[in-house]
């Protein structure tokens, strides 16, 4: 008993003083900055910076090499933070967030095949360009929800994806996983968006869709300046676009709409009300 | 025959590993001799029709061309130029429904009835032209793979010099159920494809020539093995099995070999074309004639009569309805080419192109939709992949976004033949899934 504590007890005084030679002899040395740097990132590892990760981003900025405001999700007070243990000026990105540009879910926009496959919008599209006929529509298989590491995606119950304007980074993680490139980023503090992705002509459009541009021009007309008429298909100018509710009540197919006073129709979500400045 | 049919049960048939038997439904047009399809008052001529760059237009709208006059010419190797399936004017040159399920390019052709061939195609005597000169030929004519999946021709027709080919296949194995056209090929122009396959013989200098056709099809393998009597040329019965005509499968039963992963029948020395390519390589050298028409079997259950046409490339698939009287009943499903590895229809308003083996129209009950359920991990898939796969593991990987995983375990290998989802209890879209992973592996290829 005895013999055996002291053995026990013997070889583990060995084990310990040989490991705290080591910790000592191979000690990493760890920039503090890059530890609080770290320590100050929002830890989502959402990829938006380029970065792997978090722990990637907080490395190259150490490095000096990269800007300190390539992380939409931790937005200005992260920018701030990093520019405090940096010990260097920076100022943030304009805000952005990503928005579906269309209305089309599968009861106002024409579905041309009951699709039974996987659940996901990449595999569907690469069936005959996949189910809805028009080219550019949401097709509400819910890539970009399962993608968004911000829980920022609602699908509605027809199949139309609608991002929240308060949950939304604008990390682009779904971006980059819609196959039919139907989400965009956006300023922050333009609210008024033309919701449509058909460069279809008009008669075209109609055929398919009972909420799509059909290159009108009306909305250019009513706002000049706000609006751009490309190929078929209205966007608002976001530099100029203070007056482009205007256009709102003009369009015939209704395709614009200002989040500030509801989200597309079949949508939970609702505007936060007063909407909250945010700190830019 | 009846002899013959005997004999062919009685042998032990060669074959591959794996695979399934689904009801090969052949009965509907196998006894249909070859119609000629009436010539529609307009073709739409797609440019991309085979693998490769699609070809680029060489007419304007207004243009009047020749019956074989090259409409859209080729751009780079793996490439094919189109050419006008009958003469008339070029009425536009723009996106048009095509069978890929998207508008596409197309090249549009009013017919002037006169049917009437360009001066400018002539003849050729095989025995004063180089190899070489003989694949620059059936490049200009056009000529791709025609079992369906339409790889140009003259692209197997030339490897790189370090690999030699000995063996030259010729597959008249026609494994999708329903098709017949490549059967009623052997049977009634059986000249053309014997032509064929001694041109590719030459051009390849391969000394052992099979041409491998399915037990089921007993009165052309007694055919040609009489016409190949005395000829280098072998034909051997293969067993009855979906997908006995898929490339590696076929080499597996010929050959004994296994393409390597990764790897081209040319890697070890094996060369397969279909025996309608064969056809179609003689037309275009001994007649000069560029391919612009293919046999294609209409048949279902949902078509009044069932046959097999001779189509020109570019005809309305409504047409070929109308020339087997019509529909019998709404079809559920507008199928191009087989059942297993064809690719549905949205309507009849897609032309036919140089691939399309077949129009496969079937009832609503014969495609029930059946909503996916749990894999039971019964393996069945696994028994039944010819390329001696894991299916549902692939499938399970590329539906979690796992990319490296699956191509671990040779998601590439997939030949995309459908078995694994014929056979699955539980419905569940497994070649959907493979496919979507390897898209997903080659994205990530082209990346790095």
């Amino acid at each position: 008993m005895l013999a055996a504590i002291l053995s026990l007890g013997f070889i583990g005084m060995i084990a310990a003083f040989a490991l705290g030679l080591a910790a000592k002899k191979f000690a990493v040395e760890v920039d503090p900055r890059e530890l609080a740097a770290l320590e100050s990132l929002p830890g989502v590892n959402c990829g938006a910076c380029g970065f792997p990760g978090c722990a990637g981003y907080a490395k190259a900025l150490v490095s000096g090499t990269v800007d300190l405001n390539l992380c939409p999700p931790g937005g200005a007070d992260v920018v701030v933070k990093l520019a405090r243990i940096l010990g260097v000026e920076a100022s943030a990105a304009a805000r952005e967030i990503a928005v579906v540009v269309c209305q089309g879910d599968n009861r106002r926009a024409q579905v041309r095949y009951h699709y039974l496959g996987l659940e996901d919008c990449t595999a569907a599209q690469r069936i005959a360009g996949g189910p809805k006929t028009c080219p550019g529509g949401c097709l509400g298989l819910g890539s970009c929800q399962r993608s968004c590491p911000f829980d920022a995606i609602e699908m509605t119950a027809d199949g139309l994806a609608v991002i929240s304007r308060e949950k939304c980074t604008g990390c682009r993680k779904c971006v980059a996983v819609c196959p039919r490139n139907v989400i965009r980023m956006t300023p922050y503090d333009a609210t008024v968006h033309v919701l449509c992705n058909s460069h279809d002509k008009g008669a075209v459009v109609r055929k398919y869709c009972q909420v799509g541009c059909i290159g009108c021009h009306i909305c250019q007309k009513t706002v000049p300046g706000a609006y751009k008429v490309d190929n078929f298909l209205a966007t608002v100018v976001y530099e100029h676009s203070a007056d482009a509710d205007e256009a709102i009540a003009k369009c015939p197919t209704k395709c614009i709409r200002d989040f500030t006073t509801g989200y597309p129709d079949g949508s939970s979500l609702t505007p936060a009300v007063p909407e909250k400045p945010h700190a830019a | 025959m009846c002899a013959a049919h005997d004999r062919l049960t009685e042998m032990k048939l060669k074959t591959f590993a794996g695979g399934i038997h689904p009801p090969d439904n052949k009965q509907w047009s196998a006894h249909k001799a070859i119609e000629d399809c009436p010539l529609p008052a307009e073709l739409i001529v797609p440019l991309a029709q085979h693998i490769g760059a699609p070809a680029v237009p060489c007419v304007a709208v207004g243009q009047q061309v020749f019956k074989g006059q090259e409409i859209g010419s080729a751009k780079g190797f793996v490439s094919v130029p189109v050419h006008a399936p009958t003469s008339g004017e070029v009425v536009a040159v723009e996106n048009r429904p095509h069978p890929w399920g998207t508008s596409l390019p197309a090249i549009v052709i009013r017919a002037d009835g006169e049917d009437c061939w360009s001066p400018e195609l002539e003849p050729a005597d095989p025995g004063e032209l180089s190899p070489e000169e003989i694949v620059e030929k059936v490049r200009q004519a056009g000529v791709v793979g025609m079992g369906g999946a339409a790889f140009p021709a003259h692209v197997k027709m030339s490897p790189p010099p370090e690999k030699q080919i000995h063996t030259l296949i010729f597959n008249g194995v026609e494994c999708e159920p329903y098709l017949t056209a490549d059967h009623r090929m052997m049977l009634e122009e059986p000249e053309r494809i014997l032509q064929g396959v001694a041109l590719l013989q030459f051009v390849l200098g391969v000394e052992r020539v099979v041409i491998g056709i399915e037990a089921n099809k007993p009165d052309a393998i007694a055919l040609l093995t009489e016409m190949c009597a005395g000829t280098p040329v072998e034909v051997i019965p293969l067993e009855v099995k979906y997908p006995q005509g898929a490339e590696k499968q076929l080499i597996a039963a010929v050959a004994g070999r296994e393409v390597p992963s990764g790897g081209l029948p040319m890697d070890i020395g094996v060369a397969v074309h279909n025996v309608s390519t064969a056809a179609a390589i003689s037309d275009a050298i001994l007649d000069g004639r560029p391919l612009i028409e293919r046999i294609c079997t209409v048949t279902g259950p949902a078509i009044r009569e069932p046959k097999n046409l001779r189509i020109r490339i570019g005809t309305l698939l409504s047409h070929l309805v109308d020339a087997c009287g019509g529909l019998a009943e709404e079809p559920g499903k507008i199928v191009l080419g087989g059942p297993m590895m064809g690719f549905t229809q949205l309507g009849f308003d897609v032309p036919a192109t140089r691939g399309t083996s077949g129009l496969l129209l079937l009832r609503h009950e014969d495609v029930p939709l059946h909503p996916e359920g749990p894999c039971i991990r019964c393996a069945r898939c696994v028994q039944a992949c010819p390329m001696n796969l894991l299916p549902t593991t692939i499938g399970a990987y590329a539906r979690r976004d796992l990319i490296s995983e699956a191509a671990e375990y040779r998601a590439l290998d997939c030949i995309e033949c459908g078995s694994c989802g014929y056979v699955c209890p539980a419905a569940i879209p497994l070649v959907q899934a493979i496919r979507y992973g390897k898209a997903a592996i080659l994205a990530k290829k082209r990346k790095a």
